[in-house]
This record gives structure tokens, sequence and C-alpha cells, in this order.
């Protein structure tokens, strides 16, 4: 009778190890995944001329399979939609945090979490429509599918998180911090922003962080605002992200032009991987603190 | 020294910094206001009963978002069906059983990991996993099995922060009555977490409406009227999906905005339904 009590306890504990080993399994294979069809059509193109490469030309007669200009317009539209988002996430995230009434407060934040929850085709569209005919007439161009277009849509889709985690490292700075500083005669907002906003550094740059995540990995809404033309980046032209190049060719592609699209994979993932890690030292040294 | 003396260069410190703060949560809250009014005021005049009741046909030159909608319906039912034990598991093992702190934190890194890898790597991840290893074809339950490993984390999260808030008094009461692990963990322990279950399911719920990337080499692009489990064998476009071929691929602004009102109006639903939830609970937990 013990004995078989003994026995079903082991066995269930079995199932659940297994159950909490699920996540580990997934980014294995995840990862062996990505290694393993990546790594060919590297091996065949040779590592420079992959990343190092200007141009794409995977259906010409003699085909070219540099991915620069996907690098350089991944990094250049993250960094777009950051100067763009972080400031206005930023100082709506100080102000919710610390100045809004509760009412006030309380409708803000729903308006985020909405903006959060609309899904990302939704953004494209909208861009389609508006904001791609409104880059043409202001800037007199041909097409107004481009580099500046998929920044702004960018910098709107990633204001929700730094919103968030920035309210949330906030909030967690000690009121003694605060209350020294308003008895040593600084006002509020003097306070908030000199002694609030460096208390909660690490979080917030755990917020950027995860903007910058959020905005390399964006494939959909991109796609339908950028123009999907493999040019070195501009801000006026036609560009293509890594994210977008992979989802544009997936479906008719075969041979060395499928393998290097599994490479640029390959790269967007790594990409993620070190995004990642720089979060994760963050939010640990934020929970330090 | 009286208030009113503060120095003029800090007067203006402090109304630009105000100013400023009050210009970003209004732009904040206007570009919200703007993007649901905008879409509802496109897309609602555009819902139609023959929309939201037909398949498209050729033949009548008519489009119908039905399929669609009945391919969203079923891909949710199969990942939940497969996301909830696996993460509620998942979540008990890591709260009630786990000894080794580094187990314990590699699998909390595994699922942050998971949670930060954008869907269109899942995506090439799924079609290369379950549509070719696995030899599923483009199908809605390889999609669905993409969704289930993107959406484990969240579902992980919220049911371990509910089992998080079950006094340890319960469970050290239930022991010391003799009762045994699994019992403890079957009577006392997973009542407790039903919360985190719902709030993640509404969660995954929201996610997998709104995905469009994972799901597009995985789930593929079909409009056909299926059933529930002839349907999770064959290819089929979910209402994103849908949404984003018709405005990218073939020009039909309308029914794009359409399809787009009606997931704005599900995205309200969802919202609003994961602060009530929260709030029902805090309230019953709190009595």
């Amino acid at each position: 009778m013990k004995h078989k009590k003994y026995l079903v306890e082991n066995v269930i504990h079995g199932v659940f190890l297994i159950l909490g080993l699920i996540t580990v399994g997934c980014v294995l294979l995840i990862t062996v995944y990505l290694v393993m069809s990546g790594i060919p059509a590297i091996h065949k193109i040779g590592l420079f001329k992959f990343l190092f490469g200007e141009t794409w030309a995977s259906t010409a007669a003699e085909p070219a399979f540099g991915i620069l200009p996907f690098i350089l317009t991944s990094i250049y539209g993250t960094a777009g939609a950051i100067l763009l988002g972080v400031p206005i996430g930023f100082l709506t995230a100080v102000y919710l945090a610390k100045i809004a009434s509760p009412a006030v407060k309380n409708v803000v934040t729903s308006a985020v979490g909405l903006l959060a929850g609309i899904p990302s085709v939704v953004y494209g569209l909208v861009g389609m429509i508006v904001l791609v005919p409104a880059i043409r007439t202001c800037f007199n161009l041909p097409d107004g599918s481009s580099l500046l277009a998929a920044i702004v849509v960018l910098g709107v889709m990633i204001l929700p998180s730094i919103i968030d985690v920035s309210i949330t490292a906030l909030e967690a700075v000690p009121k003694e911090y605060e209350d020294a500083s308003l008895a040593l005669g600084a006002t509020p907002v003097e306070t908030y922003f000199k002694v609030s906003v460096p208390a909660a550094k690490s979080g917030i740059a755990a917020a950027v962080v995860l903007g910058v995540g959020r905005a390399i990995g964006e494939a959909t809404a991109v796609m339908m605002v950028s123009g999907n033309v493999p040019n070195m980046p501009s801000l006026f032209q036609s560009v293509r992200f890594l994210t977008t190049a992979v989802a544009s060719e997936m479906s008719y592609s075969s041979g060395l032009q499928q393998q290097a699209l599994f490479s640029i994979a390959l790269v967007l993932f790594l990409f993620i991987m070190l995004i990642n890690a720089t979060l994760n030292f963050f939010l640990k040294r934020n929970k330090e603190e | 020294m009286p208030k009113n003396q503060i120095a003029g260069k800090r007067k203006f410190y402090i109304g630009l910094m105000k100013t400023l703060m009050a210009v970003s949560a209004v732009l904040t809250s206007a570009l919200a206001l703007f993007l649901v009014i905008y879409v509802l005021v496109k897309g609602l005049p555009n819902i139609t009963w023959e929309l939201l009741s037909t398949a498209p046909s050729y033949l009548s030159d008519r489009i119908g978002i039905l399929p669609d909608i009945l391919n969203t319906v079923y891909i949710i039912l199969a990942t939940l069906v497969f996301v909830i034990p696996l993460g509620v598991g998942a979540a008990i093992y890591l709260t009630e059983y786990a000894k080794n702190k580094r187990l314990v934190a590699a699998i909390e890194y595994a699922a942050e990991t998971l949670s930060g890898i954008p869907s269109i790597i899942y995506g090439l991840v799924g079609m290369l996993f379950f549509c070719e290893f696995l030899n599923m074809q483009t199908s809605l339950l390889a999609g669905a099995l993409t969704l289930v490993i993107m959406n484990l984390p969240t579902i992980m999260r919220t049911t371990q922060e509910s089992l998080k808030t079950v006094p340890q008094s319960y469970r050290e009461g239930a022991f010391g009555l003799g009762a045994g692990k699994w019992r403890v963990i079957r009577t006392v322990v997973l009542p407790g977490c039903v919360d985190g279950v719902i709030t993640g399911c509404i969660l995954t719920v929201g996610r997998i409406l709104g995905e469009s990337a994972a799901l597009l080499f995985t789930a593929g692009v079909a409009h056909s009227l299926n059933g529930l489990f002839a349907g999770l064998g064959k290819s089929g476009a979910t209402l994103t999906v849908a949404l984003y071929f018709y405005a990218k691929e073939q020009g039909e602004f309308s029914v794009a905005f359409a399809i787009a009102a009606i997931l704005i109006l599900l995205t309200l639903l969802v919202n609003v339904l994961v602060a009530l939830v929260g709030r029902y609970f805090k309230k019953r937990r709190s009595l």
C-alpha cells in the first residue's frame, strides 16, 4: 500500500518534471533547427560575402546573396523607432507613474493596453492607407512606402512595451528617496526627473531594450509599409528588413535561395539572443537595486 | 525662503518637463483613440451579413469571411487544448516541485527567451519541424502547435503568479492531515490557480487573434469551409492572415477594413475581460 503510493507520487513528479523542461526543449529545438538549416547556405556563399555583400538578387541568372542591406535596414529602422518611441513612452510613463490622478491614469493606461492589443496587421493596414500617402505628398515622392513609414509604425508599436516596463520600474522607487529630495527643497517635477528616474535607470534601460527586441522582430506591419525592395537603407526609399526578407520570398523559394532565407533567420535569431541577454542583464540589475 | 522665489531657470525646467509629459501622454492616448475610431469608421459599414456568413466564391464574385472566422475559432481551440496542460504543468513544477535552483533558473530563462523570439522565427521553425519533419503539411494543426510554443510562457507566467498567492499554510494544513503531494496539488493548489489560467487563456486568445507572421507558413492561406476536425488537417487562413492577404496581395481594402474592425472589437473585448477577471478574483480573494 505504502509502496504503491510512493510509486504514484514518483511517476507524477516525473510527469511534472517533463512538463517543466518543455520550455527548455522548445528553445533547444528552435536553436538547433535554425543553426542546422542556416549554416549550409552561409557555407556555400561564404560568411563574408553573405554578411557584407551589398546586393541581394536571389532570382537573377547569376544570383547574389548579400544581406548587408537587410542588416543595416533593420538596425536603422530599429534605431529610428527607438528615437521616436522612447522619449514619448518615457515621458508618458513618468507622467502616469508619478503625476496623473487615478482617473486619468486609468484612462491612459487603458489606451496603452489597447495599443498593445491591436494586431500588427491593423497597424500595417492603417499605415498603408494613411501614413504612406501622407509621406508621399509631404515629401513629394513617387512612392511613400519607405524606411520612414516603417520607423513611424514601429515607433508607435513599441510604445506600450516601453511605457509598461518603465512604469513598473518607476513605481518601485522607494518613497524615502523622493521624500528626502522634497524635504531638501526640490519641487515634485525636479524630484521625479533627478531622483526617481536615475533610481529606476536599470528598469528604464530594460524597457528600451525590450522595445529594440519588439522593433527588430516585427514582420507583418513593416512588410505592409516599407515597400519591400532590397535597397541599401535610405529614409525615403523602399527598403527590406531582415524579417521581411524571410517572409517575402519564403512561399516561392527553393534550393540555395531558400537556404539563404534560413541563414537570414539565423542572423535575426542571433540579434534577438544578444538583445535578450542585454535585457536580462538590466532586469537582474534592476532587481538587485 | 518663501515658495515663490524659485529661480527662473528652475521654473523654466519644471514648466518644460510638465508640458512635455502632458504632450506625450495626450499623444499616446490620441493615437490609440485615432486607430480605434478610424478603423471602426472605415470598417463597420463594410460588415454585412453576407460577408460574415459565406465563403468566398469566384463564380459569383463574392468575398465572404466565414471560413476565416471558423479557422480562427479552430486554431484558438486547438492551441488552448495543448497549451493549458503544458503551461499549467510547467508552472506547478516550478512552484511546487523544483528544488534545484539552477534548473529553475534554466527553465525561467528559457521561458523568457521564448517570449522574446519574434513570430516570424516561430513560423519558420514551425514550418520546418511540424509541417516538414512531422509531415503535417501546411495545416491548422501545425499552426496551432506553433502557437502553443509561442504562448507557453504566457500561461506559465500567469499561472505561476496566481500560485504564489495560494497561502503556504493551506498546503501545510493539507500535508499535516496526511495528504500526499499529488493530492495537495489536486485539491488545494490547482483550485487556487484558476484565475491565473483564465487570465492566461484570455491573453493567449488575444495574441492568437493578432498573429500573422507565425501562421503564414504553418497554417497557410486557404479559404475553404470545413468542420473542426477536417479543418485542423487542412490549410486555412485566420482572420488576421486573411486581412493581410486582402490588403497586401489583392488590394481589397473594404474587406480588409471590415476584418480590421472585427479584430479591433475583439481586442477591446479581450482587454475588458482581462480587467474584469482580475477585479473579480481580487474581490473574491479579499473576502
